[in-house]
């Protein structure tokens, strides 16, 4: 429909652009950048936490003032840890997961011209742009970027005298937060409002794909708990500016007694954790619901228990709400509550499992078709279920006191949520490549990431779960001060190994994307006979997505090999193929799955 | 200058790698029979490899695991572990081979067909219900365990204050009276560090301390207080942790069951400090011997890396002339 093509410049095509496909690519390639950037910081901590005492001229190299002969300090190292979590929880795995899949996809898969509001859409993207960049600049402050643990637990966030990155380099942090938090809600709100008011005709709620059910979810829990993160960042801007006592009591530093009364810093715990675990879920649920559309057209089948993962999705969502005091066992909160925590916590176990149990059932007899997308979202599947059955052990109270804040639970949250989710990320740009740059990537680069990535990723942090169930408390500078963890030298530094194997070998990756954009072969309309809508519009982005008339769904997005008889596996498709687009009517007598 | 440099190198490797991939085919991009077949096999290798490190990680990684709780109420910890441990070490071996073997098993042909299988309510009640019953019986033993080594009820109890600040622990024994008295910020003054209340009668007897002595077999009580940040007691031999909060009073206790003497006599302990100690004597470095120690486990600032302090388990009637000779803080402090 060429007249829906304004007159654009470059400007407001490529830069200030309000077309939901260009920012989807806005974002992850934000988010890529940021994402490099805390990959690296992974590598220069782990090759402290490997040789603790060698010099690297690595290290030297980039961290400047904040070294002796290159060895970092342990200040730096703090820093280093706290905004590779800020980044990888926030920047890339919100943003770049989550801004770049929503944005793509609702328009696309529900049947819209573009989000509710493409403004708003626009100022969330530049948004996020203005935060990453003042986390950036942060880095580069005197005195370091915030070092008090991506949870900026007060007092040690908002005192200055207790280590140096509490100072500018906290300050910028709690803006650059504050600007994302702004820019997460402009996009959740819109996201809700586009999934419930811009459907095409015939897709009613009970059609839409998983994919979308994952980011609708998402987005109502962003705006349920983000908020929460706000206002406790802002009491604390207030107790570190302005001199009142939210958070802080009776505090004896630097030789002085403070004037701080009456605050308590397990106050900052519950707020912070309030978003803190949904936040976990807000990482995760889009991953899985990438995972779920891409398993279903890769198997050649339709999802197993389609209710059954919507209902899942949200039993997880609202269990997630209410869980939070998990991470707060030994805060000092009263132990009664630690019992109610525990009860809801093992409570996400049973939906985590069904969803787990209905991907396996998925691959059971299908048709795998295992192009990169297809092995990255098994990956994550692995994945997920390895880091979420060790949730088993932290979440009971009982248990949780003897490793809390071991490398154990490094372990854990690393696979269940970082590594799940940037494989939930991996498998949708493999996937959505073709809609994004109408181009494809190529497959044996993919399959070496995937190969090398997964088996750095579970050399990395199988390991660690072993080092965690010998006590060594994690954000530790160095083990030498325990001799108790001598035996652990050796293990650290496979550790190392593997991580700086892995995340060199992300180069394959991005070599690939950047490669593939300009030289990749030409997509075809839908290039791995998917269902769902988004493979109907044009090769070539258009403003409006559809040339002409939006097109009617009839049907669910999910039937892959339907049979004439549906109890003979060896009758025909029904279709004449495996696989219906959601736009084809119902033949005369088929019944909706 | 240096940063430039590895910037420079980066970009000769991704000018390179954008060199070799112009010779290369870029035009592979859709999996076909032969891939699902290759990527087929690599999951069956992928998950000999997996179980290999998983196996070996369990079985090698033994030794360098925590020995036995060295706590009473934490020996239901270790049979809970256990418990959960080998579920969840089942269920993991089970859904692993599922998820790559049916990756190998189900690859894709042209001449196959996917079976069209939407739904299936029994199935899914199994796998909702199966865990659902497991988790009541996990949940019931961990809300037991956890109303255990809360229970602070025990009125004759050994009552000590263990005292943070960056970077480093005090103690403070609660004397005769087993009473401990008032502390706060605004006391700190000179050698009293801990910023004990010197008017309040209950605090003349208390015994400042920069070693934990416990006695073997008796409930101990630690309140935990901290002067600047939060910090956490980690005494991960015994099971136990508890954050120490600024401005206010946490509370944990657990009871001592093997002397620091018998737990070095332990086979465990014994295999831990063998390898520990053939790891010291390579660097040349003097060898370790167990204790029992408490590490603070909550980020805290530069040196949260090295802030601990020795914990010693005794019987109780070397406790008992030990803690006579500590002098009180009366006669510290005037």
């Amino acid at each position: 429909m060429s007249e829906h093509h304004h007159k654009e410049t470059f400007v407001t095509k490529y830069i200030f652009s309000q077309d939901h496909k260009m920012i989807s690519k806005q974002f992850l390639v934000t988010g890529m950048f940021m994402g490099i950037i805390a990959v690296m910081m992974s590598m220069l901590f782990r090759l402290q936490l490997a040789w603790p005492e060698k010099s690297f001229s690595i290290i030297e190299a980039f961290l400047g003032p904040h070294q002796t002969d290159g060895v970092m300090n342990p200040d730096i190292y703090l820093a280093l840890v706290t905004i590779h979590g800020t980044i990888m929880v926030f920047f890339v795995l919100t943003a770049g997961l989550s801004g770049t899949f929503s944005n793509l996809l609702i328009p696309l898969q529900i049947g819209a011209r573009d989000m509710a509001s493409g403004f708003m859409n626009m100022i969330s993207y530049w948004l996020f742009f203005l935060s990453s960049i003042l986390m950036v600049i942060s880095l580069f402050v005197e005195a370091g970027p915030a070092s008090a643990g991506w949870t900026i637990y007060p007092p040690l966030s908002a005192l200055p005298q207790a280590i140096p990155g509490s100072g500018t380099g906290m300050t910028l942090w709690l803006v650059s937060m504050s600007i994302f938090i702004a820019s997460s809600l402009i996009g959740a709100l819109n996201y809700i409002v586009t999934v419930l008011n811009l459907r095409t005709k015939g897709m009613k709620m009970t059609r839409l794909p998983l994919t979308m059910w994952a980011f609708f979810i998402t987005a109502i829990i962003g705006v349920v708990s983000f908020p929460v993160l706000l206002s406790a960042a802002l009491l604390l801007v207030f107790d570190r500016s302005f001199g009142t006592s939210f958070y802080l009591s009776d505090i004896f530093i630097a030789g002085e007694v403070l004037h701080y009364q009456g605050g308590s810093p397990v106050l900052f715990e519950h707020l912070f954790w309030f978003l803190g675990h949904p936040e976990v879920y807000i990482v995760l649920l889009p991953a899985l619901g990438i995972t779920s559309e891409i398993i279903s057209t890769n198997s050649r089948k339709p999802i197993f228990g389609y209710r059954a993962m919507v209902m899942s999705i949200m039993a997880i969502a609202f269990l997630s709400t209410i869980v939070w005091g998990h991470h707060m066992f030994i805060s000092g909160m009263n132990p009664f509550l630690g019992s109610v925590f525990t009860f809801t916590t093992l409570l996400i176990a049973i939906p985590s499992a069904v969803k787990a149990f209905n991907y396996i059932t998925t691959l059971w007899k299908g048709n795998l078709q295992l192009n990169p997308a297809m092995l990255f979202s098994i990956g994550l599947v692995s994945t997920f279920v390895t880091g979420g059955l060790t949730g088993l052990v932290l979440g009971d109270s009982a248990l949780d006191i003897a490793i809390h804040d071991t490398y154990f639970v490094v372990a854990h949250f690393h696979l269940v949520m970082g590594v799940s989710a940037i494989f939930g990320m991996y498998a949708g740009i493999y996937h959505w490549f073709p809609k994004m740059y109408g181009r494809m990537m190529n497959k044996t680069l993919g399959y070496w990431h995937f190969w090398v990535t997964i088996i750095c990723a579970y050399g990395v942090f199988w390991p660690m779960h072993f080092i965690g169930l010998a006590g060594l408390p994690r954000r530790y500078y160095s083990n030498t001060a325990f001799p108790m963890f001598d035996d652990l030298a050796d293990i650290n530094v496979v550790i190392t190994i593997f991580a700086l194997v892995g995340g060199v070998a992300q180069i394959i990756f991005l070599a690939n994307f950047f490669i593939s954009i300009y030289r990749g072969e030409k997509a075809s309309q839908n290039p791995w006979n998917s269902n769902t809508i988004e493979w109907t519009t044009p090769v070539e982005h258009i403003h409006g997505n559809w040339p002409g008339k939006i097109p009617e769904v009839h049907r669910w997005a999910y039937d892959y090999s339907k049979r004439v008889d549906p109890n003979d596996d060896d009758s025909d498709f029904l279709h004449g193929q495996d696989f219906v687009l959601q736009t084809t009517p119902l033949l005369e007598g088929e019944e909706q799955s | 200058m240096l940063a430039l440099f590895y910037i420079f190198i980066g970009v000769a490797i991704g000018v390179s790698f954008w060199q070799i991939t112009r010779i290369l085919d870029f035009r592979g991009v859709v999996a076909n029979d032969e891939d699902n077949a290759k990527q087929g096999k690599y999951a069956i290798y992928f998950m000999v490899f997996f179980y290999a490190i998983m196996v070996y990680c369990l079985i090698a990684m033994n030794v360098i695991m925590l020995p036995e709780s060295a706590s009473i109420e934490g020996e239901h910890d270790d049979r809970l572990f256990n418990i959960t441990f080998w579920l969840i070490g089942i269920v993991q071996f089970i859904m692993q081979f599922l998820i790559f073997y049916f990756t190998f098993k189900y690859l894709g042909n042209k001449n196959r067909k996917a079976k069209f299988y939407a739904d299936s309510h029994k199935l899914e009640l199994i796998w909702t219900v199966t865990p659902a019953i497991v988790l009541v019986g996990l949940i019931g033993y961990g809300l037991w365990q956890w109303n255990n080594v809360m229970d602070l009820s025990d009125e004759d109890a050994i009552l000590i204050e263990v005292y943070s600040q960056q970077f480093r622990w005090d103690a403070r024994y609660a004397g005769d009276d087993n009473t401990l008295g008032l502390g706060n910020v605004n006391y700190i003054k000179g050698i009293n560090t801990m910023g004990v209340d010197m008017k309040d009668v209950n605090s003349q007897d208390d015994k400042q301390v920069t070693e934990l002595y416990l006695p073997k077999g008796k409930k101990i009580h630690f309140k935990f207080r901290s002067q600047d940040v939060l910090h956490s007691a980690y005494m991960p031999h015994f099971r136990a942790q508890m954050n120490c909060v600024p401005g206010m009073v946490t509370e944990f206790g657990f009871t001592p069951k093997y002397t620091t003497e018998e737990m070095r006599q332990q086979p465990e302990v014994i295999a831990k400090t063998r390898g520990i100690n053939k790891v010291r004597s390579a660097k040349g470095e003097d060898l370790y011997e167990f204790d029992y120690l408490l590490l603070c486990n909550k980020i805290c600032g530069a040196s949260h890396y090295s802030m601990q302090m020795k914990i010693t388990v005794v019987e109780p009637e070397v406790y008992d002339k030990w803690i006579a000779e500590q002098p009180t803080l009366a006669a510290v402090i005037k």
